[in-house]
């Protein structure tokens, strides 16, 4: 049976054909435009007529006082959301798993799933004027007497903001990874724990959270790859002047480099430099990932 | 399900834990209704955030001004056409890949090859300057192929479905191939019909990865006219859409405010409709694909 089908093999090359050549055209093609990080990009001269400058590009970058806050705001902020964002999902699937009435279950499910699947775009645009000043976040506070607090504005506050409204958007999609996991869960496990008199704490306790144990090591080893991805989109979106000190990450400043400045070269090396730092961190956690909790994508 | 004890304590942990899911829900919930509340609302309340979550002097009149002007109905015609596009390539690509690499490598020599191929460029990226000279050097700006082409192979969704046909079970494939059947055969009479979950997620996943991009319709189209409705949204939301503004001033019921979510909303409403009945699949079709290799 497999002599017949060996002969067959340029069936599944062919299925592989339309997407390996997009890929190869939208995905490898660019690559070698990485070079511009090396030349003094000139666009009527093009990437290959403009003039080698080695390594002038990475030095400039090092004595402009914007890259070090830039590389250290982007730290903070990923760093600050890996934080925030692990615990809140294991608790609310934990607490989700103890409801009964599987109706009720089902709606707050789907009800917390909705911010993942709307755009930064849309929710900066709620966002921006729920917390703005006179907004109704700040009315409220002011029932209790507070003064206004400039949410989108003070560069300390605006940190938190991204973080709490990362939080907000992704907690209940997260869940899905661990109620998955409760549900694989043995029930005689539970079963004998009631024997020995354990109540629903005890067995939450001593059941339900070391079975998690596995996959919350893999959720944050893995997490740990994206330490310089703090979120492109929501920084973009919700960011202003006023808070670039602390709210400007790598991508947010490459683009303003690249395409407000036309800065092609230094945008370029900033990129390059993310990339294979950011390519370092995902192999490595990757690898971590799969050595200690025999993960694998592929 | 393990066994409840109803004490007294367990009573009181289910309320508490009711209520605190239940306002954790509401808070995912609230700014849609409160875009809603504030989309049908008059001008002078929504300008003074005087709305919450039920519309104060009730009025249609944002959205009847929205649909009798150009730039927002443009926008939203961009990005159906862009969903119809990009949704039918990621999925026709995702599923003609995901299965000769769902195979092992000795049944189809090359598979690794391909692996890594995808594999490397999901982890490293030439970065936004050499995409973008990618495009504009190869004529694409302006046109609705430098929305769909640069993504049309969602490298995660491939893997989705490789780990879904991979999980299938041999047994269905063998008895065809006995009978003659070739692979293309099996993909499209065997394979297809039994992935249906996997089908649901990955055409969501890119729906709502079309829907709501915004990014590359903001560098790749100069014709403002050209843009997506996230995009076009965007510059509304920063205030960078000046004509939407003017024209708002000139009517009592309606301004900025109350036109913008209007906008809002409406942009949400193919992700509101869509997803919900898509939920019992996508919850299996990423445990599946993401946690088991």
């Amino acid at each position: 049976m497999r002599g017949a089908k060996l002969g067959k093999t340029w069936q599944l090359h062919g299925m592989m054909l339309p997407g390996v050549a997009l890929v190869l055209v939208f995905m490898y093609l660019p690559l070698p435009g990485i070079v511009l990080a090396f030349k003094d990009f000139i666009p009527s001269r093009g990437i290959f007529g403009s003039e080698w400058v080695g390594l002038e590009t990475f030095e400039y970058m090092m004595y402009l006082p914007d890259s070090l806050q830039v590389f250290w705001n982007t730290l903070k902020i990923a760093f600050l959301k890996i934080v925030f964002n692990f615990p809140v999902p294991i608790l609310v699937a934990v607490l989700l798993n103890e409801v009964r009435k599987a109706a009720f279950k089902r709606t707050v499910q789907t009800m917390i799933y909705l911010p993942h699947f709307l755009s930064w775009v849309i929710l900066s645009g709620i966002f921006i004027d729920l917390f703005s000043q006179t907004g109704i976040v700040n009315q409220a506070l002011g029932w209790f007497g507070a003064k206004p607090i400039f949410f989108m504005g003070d560069p300390g506050h605006f940190i938190r903001m991204l973080v709490a409204t990362d939080v907000w958007k992704n907690f209940g999609y997260s869940t899905i990874i661990y109620l998955a996991a409760i549900t694989g869960i043995d029930e005689s496990l539970y079963e004998s724990a009631v024997i020995d008199g354990a109540n629903r704490f005890k067995q939450v306790l001593h059941i339900t959270l070391p079975s998690l144990g596995p996959i919350i090591l893999l959720v944050l080893t893995l997490s740990l790859g994206g330490i310089l991805d703090a979120g492109f989109d929501q920084v973009f979106n919700m960011y202003n002047p006023l808070v670039w000190s602390t709210a400007d990450i790598i991508d947010t400043y490459v683009y303003r480099l690249a395409i407000v400045d036309a800065n092609y070269s230094l945008g370029t090396a900033i990129g390059l430099l993310k990339s294979v730092v950011g390519f370092i961190l995902i192999v490595t956690s990757y690898l971590l990932a799969r050595k200690y909790s025999d993960y694998t994508i592929f | 399900m393990p066994t409840t004890t109803r004490s007294a304590g367990g009573i009181a942990f289910q309320i508490a834990n009711h209520a605190f899911l239940a306002i954790a829900a509401a808070l995912c919930l609230f700014p849609v209704l409160h875009i809603v509340a504030v989309s049908f609302s008059g001008a002078g309340p929504a300008a003074a955030n005087a709305v919450v979550l039920w519309p104060v002097e009730f009025t249609v009149s944002s959205y009847a001004s929205l649909f009798s002007r150009a730039p927002f109905l443009d926008a939203f015609g961009v990005s159906a056409v862009r969903v119809a596009i990009g949704v039918a390539l990621n999925t026709a690509l995702t599923l003609l890949m995901g299965y000769p690499l769902s195979k092992t490598r000795r049944e189809f020599p090359g598979r690794n090859l391909y692996m890594w191929l995808l594999v490397f460029v999901m982890l490293f990226n030439a970065g936004l300057v050499p995409n973008y000279l990618l495009i504009k050097s190869l004529g694409l700006i302006d046109s609705m192929w430098a929305l769909v082409l640069p993504s049309a192979v969602p490298i995660f969704n491939v893997i989705l479905v490789m780990n879904f046909m991979k999980m299938l079970p041999r047994e269905i494939e063998e008895a065809a191939f006995m009978d003659g059947a070739s692979y293309w055969v099996c993909w499209r009479t065997l394979i297809l019909p039994l992935s249906k979950p996997v089908i649901a997620t990955i055409v969501l996943f890119s729906f709502v990865m079309h829907w709501n991009a915004w990014y590359d319709g903001l560098i790749y189209m100069n014709d403002n006219g050209k843009y997506p409705l996230q995009t076009y949204l965007y510059t509304v939301i920063q205030d960078r859409d000046v004509a939407t503004i003017e024209q708002a001033n000139d009517s009592a019921t309606v301004n900025g405010v109350t036109l913008k979510a209007a906008q809002i909303f409406l942009a949400m409403i193919p992700i509101l409709f869509l997803y919900p009945f898509l939920q019992k699949y996508f919850t299996k079709g990423i445990v599946l694909g993401a946690v088991k290799g």
